[in-house]
């Protein structure tokens, strides 16, 4: 069983063809990097596996997912458990997991963004969705973050669940990689 | 998660400036005066017209925050993921948005009315005229917004997009024709569920 399988899927965008006759399978305790130089198409893919974009050719399977990009999708007003309790409602666990429970009553506008981008690697942690897209997940975190990150990730995929990250850095761990072309 | 997305935009409307537009709706109703001088049986008169052209240029001034804060910070994107169809997403913002802006509005009508010398009659007239008309107003608000977002200039865009399908609300609701203004009102709230859908869709490629 399948968490998320392209088949022959060509993507375009902007009039370039980002990348054609692409498969791949990510089935339970799989991990996949996607990776290639900027404007290859990594957060596209991710997008396009998301399906928040579609295809130009092919065929797209996906179980339930939870996306982290560079949009926070948090109220900036909130403080940081209310802003995460619109998206999933029991959200403790995976804010001290992400490393930010002493923040949790702090306003969402005046996080760093590193402490911003550890807000949403935690509303992915708090979801129940099996597959993790995570768009360049150790863009702004520490060391202490990667840590905490390759960790969730590692009991992620022990439970059954997987994990397609785009980063142009090497993920912590064993993991397949996809190299896109410029 | 639709009634979270209609409770989460009425608490930023009412905390994020629910009273601009109204108190923007007294200043042109007070300026009517103003412009046309003291003849009270003049300014009731055309009291219902400059009432509906305030209430059309307040409805102007929230358009931009309706859609484009959600859509840059990827809000519509996660309600997307979480299941949540485009349709869903235009209903509950077009609800939360007429809950933050009509009862405002029909409130400040009475002040307006009285600065326009109406009699209780047209005032009755008038705010029942609103009832009818401000789901139509609030929902194209939130089609021109969505229709907009993420534009350069998208504010004196909204106006230029927003004004011209407003017309009908604005003759049947200064002639206190009711039963027309609600069935404008009616058909520019379902349609703008569908503008506002598609238009949500298409800022995601």
């Amino acid at each position: 069983m399948s968490l998320l399988r392209f088949e022959d899927v060509a993507l375009r965008r902007g009039g370039r063809l980002l990348f054609e006759n692409l498969d791949l399978a990510l089935r339970p305790g799989d991990a996949l990097q996607v990776s290639g130089p900027n404007g290859s198409g990594k957060s596209s893919l991710v997008r396009l596996a998301a399906g928040l974009l579609g295809a130009e050719r092919g065929h797209v399977d996906r179980s339930d997912l939870a996306l982290a990009d560079d949009n926070l999708a948090l109220d900036r007003e909130l403080p940081l458990r209310r802003a995460l309790q619109f998206w999933e409602a029991d959200v403790d666990q995976a804010i001290d997991s992400a490393g930010i429970g002493h923040l949790a009553n702090v306003p969402i506008r005046l996080l760093s963004s590193g402490q911003a981008k550890r807000a949403a690697l935690a509303r992915v942690f708090a979801s129940p969705a099996q597959l993790w897209l995570l768009d360049e997940p150790l863009n702004g975190l520490d060391a202490d973050g990667e840590t905490r990150l390759s960790s969730m990730m590692e009991q992620h995929r022990k439970r059954g669940g997987a994990v397609l990250a785009a980063s142009h850095q090497p993920m912590p761990g064993n993991w397949r990689v996809l190299e896109l072309k410029a | 998660m639709i009634t979270a997305v209609i409770g989460r935009d009425i608490r930023r409307g009412l905390g994020g400036g629910a009273w601009l537009p109204i108190a923007f709706f007294l200043l042109v109703a007070a300026l009517v005066p103003f412009a046309i001088g003291p003849d009270a049986r003049l300014l009731s008169r055309i009291g219902p017209g400059a009432l509906w052209i305030a209430a059309l240029t307040a409805a102007l001034l929230p358009v931009e925050r309706l859609i484009e804060p959600d859509r840059a910070s990827g809000t519509l994107d996660q309600l997307f993921l979480h299941g949540m169809a485009d349709e869903s997403i235009a209903f509950a913002k077009i609800l939360a948005h007429w809950i933050t802006f009509a009862p405002l509005l029909l409130i400040a009508a009475i002040p307006g009315a009285v600065l326009l010398s109406m009699d209780g009659q047209s005032l009755v007239k008038i705010e029942l005229a609103l009832l009818a008309g401000t789901p139509g107003l609030a929902s194209l608000a939130l089609a021109i917004g969505a229709l907009t977002a993420g534009l350069p200039r998208a504010g004196s865009l909204a106006g230029l997009l927003l004004l011209p399908f407003a017309v009908p609300l604005l003759v049947f609701g200064a002639a206190g024709a009711l039963p027309l203004e609600a069935a404008v009102s009616l058909f520019l709230t379902a349609g703008a569920v569908f503008v506002a859908a598609a238009a949500i869709r298409a800022s995601r490629t």
